[in-house]
């Protein structure tokens, strides 16, 4: 027991402490790292809680794919420390204003947040017990047949995020020589090079 | 539980940590050496023969130059990041092997979600990488980390659907429980590489790609990058990324083994070969997976980065998907879909 107390102690230190890290650090590239320390602990918490299924792939997914895509962005980009912090006191007015409206939100939420007696009492689908049935196949039992729609709903709307993003970023660019590998591979001797007898001295 | 079954619990399983760390670090070092002696014969050289008998002591002298060399840091380079992403790299990968089983219930961890736990690692090497190239703040280690990095995260999105394609034949995503489904009285040919085989071939690629091996090595292509992401690193931080990638790569042979090529699994199922212990068949196994891989380093050109790029998302995306199409289809109408009722 002691043990697990100060696993999680440790992992939610770290979160808290990374998450904090995320927004103090100067550096951006720095920032993105800790937002993977950050993620990483998240994941140990969630395997704290017998939840392996969600920590593995909160690591596949946002660590390993969308963590990188940040960290992608933001080493190339080309950042000015000076001129961000230029405007800082400016600023702190506005940005503090809307952190206190968005932390009212959050205990207003919390503090009045209860679960529904009734689905404690009868839940819809009868949670197995850890010994029958892994984490992973529970989910898919519920996510495959009750939740089917909720979950085909979810793919489109990411289907529509994904066109949308190459919508927005594709230009048709006038005179540029693509390269169509079918094609390449379709040339034979006969349509790609021509023999021909030169006479000598003058050439074709 | 009491204090003292805590303190027996950790140093068993530091010991079994231990023992799989000295036994794969030797192996690695016979690996690295077959690796080269494969590259010379392929080219008529002879490759190392120098240190020991046939050179076979030809990683440890190269270890030991490594070590001893003076680590040089580059003036401009970020200090903490440039020391930390070797670190980062050389230890992902070790970690990899917690799960895998080398033979019927020798995991150190044999835990449920194995394969997912492999597939989140193997991504996250890509880390390393990128904070080298980033961290030692020069032209060649960043194009290479760049090329990395868009590389890397390319194929691992097809081999997680060739993970997907095995784990809808197994049912499961435990390592030792996918080995053991493929454990049928056909032996060789019941193990998933011949039914999924365009499958394996689509893995096998994917993971040269995945772990920046030839022909696929474009993030350190000598040619173009000098040797991209590591130029600026010596001795033992060098050393770390180099044993990172090949533990990455054995990473990957242990890994097709298990899910193609059934693991410790005896190729002919009974008495005289089912005798060998388990460990051996896997260790063969592997090996001739890291044979195929050195000999493709051998005899394949080079890819471009943009043919790199077409294969990744043109060519082994849609097959991926139409393949686990397929083998869904084909496990629900022929009624074999395990866990369906």
């Amino acid at each position: 027991m002691t043990v697990t107390a100060a696993f999680f102690y440790l992992f939610a230190t770290i979160t808290i402490a990374s998450g904090f890290m995320v927004i103090a650090s100067r550096n951006p590239v720095q920032s993105v790292l800790f937002l993977i320390l950050a993620f990483v602990n998240a994941a140990g918490l969630f395997l704290m809680m017998g939840a392996e299924f969600l920590a593995m792939i909160l690591v596949i997914v946002y660590v390993g794919a969308v963590a990188v895509l940040f960290l992608f962005v933001v080493m190339m980009l080309d950042v000015d420390f000076a001129a961000l912090r230029q405007g800082f006191l400016q600023y702190l007015p506005i940005g503090g204003l809307i952190g206190v409206i968005l932390l009212l939100e959050l205990i207003l939420v919390v503090g009045t947040y209860t679960i529904d007696p009734g689905l404690v009492r009868s839940p819809a689908v009868p949670i197995p017990a850890a010994d029958v049935m892994t984490n992973t196949e529970a989910l898919g039992q519920v996510l495959y047949t009750r939740y089917f729609y909720f979950f085909q709903a979810a793919g489109l709307i990411l289907l529509v995020a994904m066109i949308g993003a190459i919508v927005l970023t594709l230009r048709e660019r006038v005179g540029v020589r693509r390269q169509d590998i079918s094609k390449q591979n379709a040339r034979t001797q006969e349509t790609a090079v021509e023999v021909r007898k030169v006479p000598f001295r003058q050439g074709i | 539980m009491d204090f003292g079954d805590i303190v027996l619990a950790v140093a068993i399983m530091l010991g079994k940590s231990l023992l799989m760390l000295v036994a794969l670090l030797i192996f690695i070092a016979y690996a690295l050496y077959a690796d080269r002696k494969v590259w010379a014969a392929v080219q008529l050289r002879r490759g190392p023969n120098v240190v020991g008998p046939w050179g076979l002591f030809q990683s440890f002298a190269d270890l030991l130059k490594f070590v001893l060399k003076e680590p040089v840091i580059p003036a401009p380079a970020n200090k903490g990041m440039f020391l930390l992403a070797p670190l980062v790299m050389c230890t992902l990968s070790l970690a990899a092997w917690a799960v895998i089983p080398l033979n019927a219930g020798w995991a150190i961890a044999d835990i449920n979600v194995g394969i997912l736990y492999i597939f989140a690692i193997s991504s996250l090497g890509v880390y390393g990488v990128i904070m080298g190239g980033w961290a030692s703040n020069s032209k060649y280690p960043f194009l290479g980390a760049l090329r990395s990095a868009a590389q890397m995260v390319s194929y691992e999105v097809s081999i997680g659907f060739v993970i997907v394609t095995v784990l809808m034949c197994a049912g499961t995503l435990n390592l030792s429980a996918i080995v053991e489904s493929q454990n049928t009285r056909l032996g060789i040919l019941g193990w998933y590489w011949l039914p999924l085989f365009p499958m394996f071939v689509v893995f096998f690629i994917s993971a040269m790609a995945e772990t920046n091996r030839p022909p696929f090595d474009l993030p350190e292509a000598e040619s173009e990058l000098v040797a991209g992401y590591m130029v600026e690193y010596s001795s033992t931080p060098y050393l770390l990324f180099m044993l990172g990638e090949y533990v990455a790569i054995m990473t990957m042979c242990a890994l097709g083994t298990i899910l193609f090529l059934g693991g410790w699994l005896s190729p002919i199922p009974f008495a005289p070969f089912t005798w060998i212990p388990g460990v051996i068949w896997f260790v063969l196994k592997a090996s001739f997976l890291f044979f195929l891989i050195a000999m493709v380093k051998a005899l394949v050109p080079r890819y471009r980065y943009d043919q790199l790029m077409r294969l990744g998302w043109k060519v082994f995306l849609p097959l991926s998907l139409a393949m686990v199409i397929v083998v869904a289809a084909v496990l629900m109408v022929t009624g074999n879909a395990p866990g369906v009722r």
